[in-house]
Formats: C-alpha cells, structure tokens, sequence
C-alpha cells in the first residue's frame, strides 16, 4: 500500500497529537468513520477502508432477506461547473445475504480488533425479528449497533425506516426490543425528516438507546431531465422520491446535531453525519456536540483516501489550537447555539473594503445593491487618475503592447472603485460573502456605545417604558 | 517522391492548425467556470463591440451555448471571427479580473469561439430581415465594417446593395487575416450568415469617385467601407526585382491556393515591425522557408507589434534584426539576393523617437525572399476624389463616433478608412453597427 513505501504513518500518529476516541466504550483510532451505506457493503471494502486509515465503520445495513434494488439509482446536483454539490439515492439497504454479511464481519473484527466496528440493522416491526437479528449479529464479535430509523425511501413503504424514526412511540418500543437482547451499545440513527429531531432524540434515549447518530438522508427529488421529461434519477422514465446527502446537506445536519447535543433530557453521545467531506466539516459536527463522525457521499465520490486529508486537518488544527486530544474540544460550541431572542441588539459590524486587495469585480455593489441595503458606493474613475493613483503603489495591473495599453479591471477608459457607506451599512457579511478575493472585505466591530441588551431584555424594558423603540435603519 | 511531397503538404497543414484550438464542451464549462460574473464587467467595456461577456459566458455555464451564441451574435455579427482574430490580450481578457485574482484571464476567446461554433455546427439562424421599409442603402466594400452595416440595415428593414470590387466578400477578414488565426471556410460561413439576410452583393465592382456619385444620388444613404490599399513601398532601389512580394499579396495566397502550392522563399527577409510582419513571418516559417528574419528599423520595445503577438512570432523562431534600416535589396540576374541594412540608433526607445544612422555600418541578409509589410496606405484614389469629404492628415475618413456620418450628406464611412479606434476586424464591426444606427435614425427622420 502508499502508505508503506511513501512515508505516511496511518492513523495521524505522526501528528504527536491524540485523534483516537471512545464511544461508548468502544475505542476508536480516530473520529472519521464510514456510514452505513454502499463504501460498507462487503468485508473487500471494510478492510480498504480501515488499510486507508478510517476509524471506524458501520457495516451497511442488513436484513434478514437481502433486498432487490432498481437500476438507474443515484442522481446529483452539481453547482456551476463543481460536480456533486449533493446526491441521492433511490437504493435500499443490504443486497448480499444475512450470513454472508455476518461471516464477513466476524473476520474483518477479528483482522481489525483496534478499529471500530458497528453493524447497521433494519428488519419489520416485530419484536422476535428485531431479538433474532440482534442475536446473530452480536455473535460475530462487532462493538456495536447502529437501528436504521432513518431510510426515507422504499423501506418506510413497508413500514421501517423511517416510517419507525418518525414516530417518537415506535422508535421507543423498537429501541426497548433491542435493548431486551442486546450485549454491546446501541446506537439509534435519526431521520432529518421530521419537525422536531429531539423529540425522536428523546423517544430513543428513553428506550434505552446509548447513543444516537444523524442525520440520515432528506426526501428530495434530484431533477427533471429536460429532455426525456423524467425525474432524475429515472427507472424506466419513472422516478420516486430519494434520499438526499453530500455537501449541501450539512449546516442542516449541524443544525439537527447541536439540537440533540444541547437537549438536556437526551445527554447520551452523538455520531455526527451528514455533508461532511473536508475535515473543517467533521470538525464542525463535533464542536456541536458529536464524538464521531460518519461519511458517505465523500467517500463514494472521492474514494477512501480522502480520509488522509480528514486526518491532516484536524491534526494541524489540534496542533495550532494546542488542542491535545479530541476529548478537548467536542461539544465546544454547543453552548454558543443560543435563541435569537438572546442575541445582542447592541453589536454592531460593518463592512470594509482594503482597496489594495480589490479587484474591481463589482460583486459586492451589485449584490448590496440590489439585494442588501444599498450602502456600496460605486465611483467611476477615469483611466488617467487611475494611472495617476497606482503610480505610486507600483500597480501590476498596467501593461502596453504594441500600440496599445491595457489595465486588468478596466474597459471603455475606466476603473470602477468601490466603498462601503459605513452609516448606512446594517452588518449583514452578504458583500463580504460574495467577495472572490480572501481578505478583501473585513467585517468589523463598531462601539455603538450602547449596553448589551437581548430582544427579550429589549421587549420587557420596552414594556415598563425604560427604553425608547429602536428605530427602522434607513431606506433608500 | 510522390509520397515525399504528400507528407511535406501534410506537414504545412498541421503547420496551418489553429493556434488557439476549439475547447470541447466539458472544457468550456470548466473554463466558464472561473468568470465571476462581474457587474458592469471591465471586459465588455473593453470590448470594442461591449458583448456581454458575463452573460455569454453564464449560458455556456448553464449549458446553453446557443443562447450564449445569440447573445454574442446580437452584439457582433462576426461573433466567430472575432472569438479567434481579436488580439484579446489586449482588449477582454486584458482587462478581465481574474489576472489580478489567478493571474491568468478567463479565455474569453475561446469561450467565445465555442458558443459561435455550437451554434454553427446545428446551423442556428437566428435572424430575419426587418419589415420592408422601401428605403435603400449602398454599401462600398464588402469587409466586415460593410457586411455588418449591411446586416443591421436588413434587421431594420433597409434594402442593401453592396458594391465589392473584390471577387469575394468578407474583406481582409476572408483573405488577409493570418490562415492559422481563421480559416478562409470559417470566414465564409459568417459572411453567408449576412447575406442570407437578403443582402444584394455584387462582387468585381469597383467604385470610383464618378460612380460614388451616382449612388450618393440613386440611394437614401451611402456607407463607405473600403479598408485601406496595399502596404506602403519601401522607396528603395531593388523593389522591383524578382522575390520582391507585397506582404498582403504573400498572404492572400494562403487563403486562395492550396497552401502546398503557396510560394515561399528559402530565406526570407520580412521589413516591418507591426502585426502584418509578424503574420507574414510566421507564415513563411509555416509554409517551410528555412529561415526567417524581420527586420526593423527601431527596436524591440518602440515595435507596433502586440506583445502577443511577438512572442508567438519569436517562439516560432523566428529572427529579430532590430535597429536595420533597408537601404536596397541586393540582386543578381533580376532576383533578390538579399537586403542591404544600415544599423541605427534610437533617441529614447520609443516609435516617436528620433531615428539616426550609425555610420559605415552596413550589412547584408542575404535572402531569396524579401517581403514588404509597412503599413497599409489608405485609397486615396478613391477618398480624395470626393468633394468636400472630410480627412484626417492620415487620410482616413472623419466621422461623428456616434453615427458614422461624414461630412457629406447621406454618405456615411466606418472600418479601416475611417478614424475608427483601432484597425482590427471588431472596431470595423462596431463602426459598422453605429453607422447602421446612424443612418437607420436619418432615415427615419425623413420620413417623418
Ligand atoms: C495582414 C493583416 C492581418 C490582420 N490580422 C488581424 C487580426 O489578426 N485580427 C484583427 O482583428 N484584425 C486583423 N487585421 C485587420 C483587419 O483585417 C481589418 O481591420 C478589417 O478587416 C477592416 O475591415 P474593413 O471592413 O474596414 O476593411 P477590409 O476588410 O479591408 O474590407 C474592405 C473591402 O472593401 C473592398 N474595396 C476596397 N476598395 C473598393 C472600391 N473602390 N470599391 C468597392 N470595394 C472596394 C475591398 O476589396 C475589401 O473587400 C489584419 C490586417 C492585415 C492587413
Ligand atoms: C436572508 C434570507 C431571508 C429570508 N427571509 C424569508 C422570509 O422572511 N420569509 C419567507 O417566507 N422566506 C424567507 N426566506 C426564504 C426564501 O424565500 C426561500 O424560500 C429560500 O431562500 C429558498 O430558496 P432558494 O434557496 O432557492 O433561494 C429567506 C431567505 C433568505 C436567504
Ligand atoms: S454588510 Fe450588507 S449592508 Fe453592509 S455593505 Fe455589505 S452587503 Fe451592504
Ligand atoms: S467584491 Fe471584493 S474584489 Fe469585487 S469589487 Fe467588491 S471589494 Fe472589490
Ligand atoms: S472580467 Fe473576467 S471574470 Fe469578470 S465577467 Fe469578464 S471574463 Fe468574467
């Protein structure tokens, strides 16, 4: 394998810092594991995966009869010339036989004894299936459970999946079942396809669940082909609605996360999933609350070396955080999710434009412009003040050839400079979002010279006469 | 021997292979992708024609070539001509931002080349003459200012002659244009696109100042598009002999005679330091001459020549004798043997610099081939034989930049013989849009 011949020790050990985790008391070298899902499907895959360096994994999910799938299956949006900004699927859960997977498993534990090791599973709402399942699969010596309460597609037509994970009653009774026979922790996985996660978060939890794990996918159609007329992706020219995953996905895992992880009825750990393909999002999943974290699309787009760069990562950024283990940081954000009614009306940023940086796009004024609050200030200068202007700072964007002169950033004998009217700025980050150059448009902090004060504090003292309304900012 | 020439012809048509090839579709939306969409985008002011440039380059983005090829098209005619013979460095991608960013240009160009070929390859007509307004328009040149006056004028209804004394139309952009830049097809294809708008082309009809007359006369309007004549004479003694081309005539062959068949020196001198030297060396180079040298009286820095297109020129190895004023071109037995040089010395390194000879320090290149390529001379034949028309002291035509009008009544002037910004194909489309508004708003005013 590369990692032998080219240097790489595996795991992040050569870091000096502690990635390994331990969930439940299950240990794990790392936090990066593999959901539940197509890279898990088959013992060949599993060991590819830890060899690469993953943690941990969650054996795709296993039945008691191995399911029939359609073909075509998979559909994904790409944005603006990036391919696979999200995907979905139309796939069910395990295609291979309960004892093929079961021996698979046994030998890859047994191969693998310090990565971690969950198995997936989905059978009907019967309690004597759910015992039987839990039985044969505990047998094989794997560290753990993972109860599919989340497929939003075909499987809750026959009433699992998340026909189960939506309904806070039966994802307790059928955690409870579980828990009558189970030896090793069970981890319940959530669907994002409900109003409120936490109150399935709760259910779980008072069924005995040791831990909870989400998101799972979102119904979504993909698309419409716009030539066939067929939803995307198509089986026959007919489509159906499917799960939705990949990058696009994440803030709302993130959201779904920090909601279990700052629920005080729940309390139990938090197997972060959902978006996560750069280890800024991984990180992300565990300052709001997750111990580990589970990849799919990632993996299924980029293959299981991607993992290398999640190891990297997080371990330079442990390193320049002095962040020692990963025991120092999950969760560290949970407490900064606060309601808006408690935010300070007080703060104050405006926006900054560092003209040196600025390359005279006019991203920023025409997105202030016409979808903010009208507070960029466009200001036509003529070439030979422009000229006039970089003299000095030696500019790099004047040339001649030939007969000819030109200047990056200008056309019909102008350069278009841009300000931030700071009166009227409201501080809401859009120009500084859509700015191409990093660095180039600061938001920073203006002394308003008012106390902190909360929309709730605001709405008491409002009504006990104590403060003044606070005035509409100006419209054009 | 047979077999020999086949692969020596063959060799010359790789040679001739597009210098800036098509982008397939995966690559133009990769290439798309880097634009940012810029509002009031520096590279649609600094195009001459102002194509909306993001927004041509978003439909290719999305996947909609042919609607970017309309939207590039309803600002310049010869959309595909331009996208492979603009000097981009200089005008669009100059001025794009992305240099500061990546410190590369999106390639407009290209992107430009691939939504006009799209749009070609499924044979995409997107326009249709205006409703008939009985009113009628000359046009004198059939080059791409008179080709897209021509065109705007069908759009709003005007019936259009065009006089071409040429045997065929599209001018420099069909003949003169380098034949790695365009292919003579190529600019054939956007010619046909104007002339499917219903436009009457006689083609070998030379207009002198008597005929002008008549049509100033005949029609409501008149547009003057002519271009300039052939490069200047180097006033040396040795013009005459044999080996001695005309750099326009040395290049029209590449357009009019299987290349295979186009004459080229062993060694071959090119006078000049413009863009038309630059072309006819490396043509020569292409066409298999041994070696190729330009020389030029000024030096590296004081040449007119795009930097661009310089390079190009020097990486095709190409040799530079700057600082070599041509006194006579050396012959025997009434052929070029060579060009005689005197070397010189520049005041300051720039064209306006004063010019003098070093003493006794004449030398000799030898050569079979001598081409001439100064600047074009205006038609003064022609220009100067109409009364009270106005000129600048280059002899090119005074017009109002807004409407093309002249200083004779109905006879409006764009492209290469007027005072138009720059002498490239895409000034002369524009001066043939703003004189086609020019003239479409006189007409209109008559008749109210
Ligand atoms: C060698 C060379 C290379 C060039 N390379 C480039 C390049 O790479 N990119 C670029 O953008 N530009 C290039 N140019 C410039 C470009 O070709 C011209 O700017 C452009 O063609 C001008 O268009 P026009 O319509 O004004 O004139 P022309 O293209 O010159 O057309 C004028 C037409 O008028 C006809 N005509 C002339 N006199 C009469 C008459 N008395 N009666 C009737 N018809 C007449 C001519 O036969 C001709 O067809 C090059 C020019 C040359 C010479
Ligand atoms: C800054 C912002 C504010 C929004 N405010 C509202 C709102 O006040 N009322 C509402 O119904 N939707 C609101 N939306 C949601 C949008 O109407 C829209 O449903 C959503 O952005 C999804 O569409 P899009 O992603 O295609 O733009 C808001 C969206 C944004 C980005
Ligand atoms: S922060 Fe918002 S309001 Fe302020 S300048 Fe930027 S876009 Fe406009
Ligand atoms: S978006 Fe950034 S680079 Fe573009 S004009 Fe605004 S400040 Fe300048
Ligand atoms: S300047 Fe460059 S980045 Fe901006 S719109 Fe034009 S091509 Fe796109």
């Amino acid at each position: 394998m590369t990692q032998k011949d080219n240097g790489k020790l595996p795991n992040g050990s050569e870091w000096g810092v502690d990635l390994s985790i331990d969930f439940c008391g299950v240990r794990s070298p790392n936090p990066f594991w593999l959901a539940s899902a197509p890279p898990t499907n088959s013992a060949y895959q599993v060991r590819r995966a830890y060899d690469a360096g993953w943690g941990g994994v969650v054996w795709k999910t296993l039945a008691h009869e191995p399911i029939v799938n359609v073909s075509s299956r998979y559909g994904s949006i790409d944005y603006d010339g990036r391919k696979i900004a999200g995907l979905n699927n139309i796939e069910l859960i395990t295609d291979r036989t309960l004892e093929d997977n079961l021996r698979e498993i046994e030998g890859v534990k047994k191969d693998y004894p310090d990565h971690a090791l969950f198995v997936s599973l989905m059978v009907e709402s019967k309690r004597e299936s759910w015992h039987d399942i839990v039985k044969q699969t505990q047998q094989t010596g794997c560290d753990g459970l993972e109860l599919n309460f989340g497929c939003p597609h075909g499987m809750s037509e026959r009433g699992m999946g998340a026909a189960v994970g939506q309904v806070p009653e039966y994802a307790k009774m059928i955690t409870g079942w579980v828990k009558e026979v189970a030896q090793i922790p069970v981890i319940v996985k959530l669907t994002p396809n409900v109003t409120d996660v936490t109150a399935v978060g709760r259910a779980a939890k008072e069924g005995g669940a040791d831990a909870l794990s989400l998101i799972n996918t979102i119904n979504s159609i993909m698309g419409v082909d716009l030539e066939s007329l067929a939803p995307k992706p198509q089986v026959r020219g007919y489509g159906s609605h499917g799960g939705y995953c990949g990058p696009a996905v994440k803030p709302i895992a993130l959201n779904m996360v920090s909601q279990i992880a700052s629920d005080p009825k729940i309390g139990i750990p938090i197997s972060g999933i959902g978006g996560i393909q750069a280890w800024q999002d991984a990180l992300e999943h565990m300052l709001l609350g997750a111990t580990s974290t589970q990849v799919c699309t990632a993996v299924m787009h980029y293959g299981f070396r991607i993992v290398e760069q999640l190891i990297s990562g997080m371990s330079t950024w442990m390193l320049q955080k002095r962040f020692t283990t990963s025991r120092d940081f999950i969760g560290k954000s949970v407490e900064r999710i606060r309601n808006w009614g408690d935010l300070d009306l007080s703060y104050k940023v405006v926006a900054e434009i560092n003209p040196e940086r600025c390359i005279n796009c006019g991203l920023c004024y025409i997105a202030c412009e016409d979808g903010c609050h009208q507070s960029i200030k466009i200001e036509r200068v003529e070439e030979e003040a422009y000229l006039k202007r970089v003299k000095k700072t030696k500019d790099d964007r004047v040339f001649v050839s030939g007969g000819a002169q030109y200047i990056h950033g200008a056309g019909d004998g102008y350069v278009n400079a841009f300000s931030i009217n700071q009166d009227t700025c409201v501080g809401c980050n859009m120009c500084s979002l859509v700015c191409p150059v990093e660095g180039c448009i600061t938001m920073k902090e203006v002394d308003t010279g008012k106390p902190r004060m909360s929309w709730k504090e605001y709405q008491s003292l409002l009504a006990a006469g104590k403060v003044d309304p606070i005035r509409p900012p100006e419209h054009v | 021997m047979a077999s020999e020439a086949r692969s020596k012809s063959r060799e010359i048509e790789t040679n001739f292979a597009d210098v800036h090839p098509p982008l397939t579709g995966d690559e133009a939306v990769a290439e798309a992708s880097r634009c940012l969409f810029c509002y009031d985008a520096p590279c649609q002011r600094a195009c001459p024609t102002h194509i909306d440039i993001p927004g041509f380059i978003r439909q290719i983005l999305h996947r909609n070539p042919i609607g970017s090829a309309r939207t590039i098209l309803d600002s310049n005619i010869f959309g595909g001509s331009c996208a492979r013979v603009c000097p981009t460095e200089v005008l669009c991608e100059g001025a794009c931002v992305d240099n500061t960013l990546l410190k590369a240009p999106v390639q407009i160009g290209r992107l430009q080349r691939h939504a006009c070929d799209t749009a070609h390859d499924v044979s995409m007509k997107f326009y249709t003459p205006g409703p008939s307004t009985k009113k009628r328009v000359a046009i004198i040149g059939a080059g791409p200012a008179g080709l897209t006056c021509a065109h705007e004028l069908r759009k709003r209804g005007h019936d259009v002659v065009i006089y071409e004394a040429g045997k065929v139309a599209g001018g420099l952009n069909t003949l003169g244009i380098a034949a790695y830049k365009i292919t003579t097809d190529f600019a054939m294809t956007e010619v046909n696109r104007v002339l499917a708008m219903g436009v009457v082309l006689r083609l070998n009809s030379p207009v002198d100042g008597r005929k002008l007359a008549t049509l100033l006369g005949e029609f409501d309007a008149v547009f003057l598009a002519i271009g300039l004549g052939r490069t200047a004479p180097l006033g040396i003694p040795g013009e005459k002999l044999k080996g001695v081309w005309e750099s326009l005539e040395f290049i029209f062959q590449t357009h009019t005679k299987p290349l295979a068949k186009c004459k080229v020196g062993k060694h071959v001198v090119v006078v000049g330091g413009g863009n038309t030297a630059m072309d006819a060396a490396n043509a020569a180079i292409k066409l298999g001459a041994k070696r190729v040298t330009i020389a030029y009286r000024r030096d590296r820095d004081a040449m007119p020549a795009f930097e661009h297109e310089y390079e190009y020129t020097s990486g095709n190895s190409v040799h530079f004798e700057w600082n070599a004023r041509p006194v006579r071109i050396v012959g025997k037995d009434g052929k070029a043997v060579g060009l005689r040089c005197i070397r010189t010395k520049l005041s300051k390194s720039r064209r306006d610099a004063k010019l003098t000879d070093i003493p006794k320090s004449e030398f000799t290149i030898p050569a079979d081939m001598v081409i001439k390529a100064l600047g074009q001379e205006p038609l003064v034949d022609l220009v100067g034989a109409i009364p009270k028309l106005k000129l600048n002291k280059k002899h090119r035509i005074v017009i109002d930049p807004d409407t093309g009008a002249t200083s004779v009544q109905k006879l409006f002037a764009g492209g290469d013989c007027a005072l138009v910004p720059m002498e490239e194909v895409v000034s002369a489309v524009q001066s043939g849009k703003i004189a086609a508004a020019g003239i479409d708003a006189m007409l209109s005013e008559v008749k109210r």
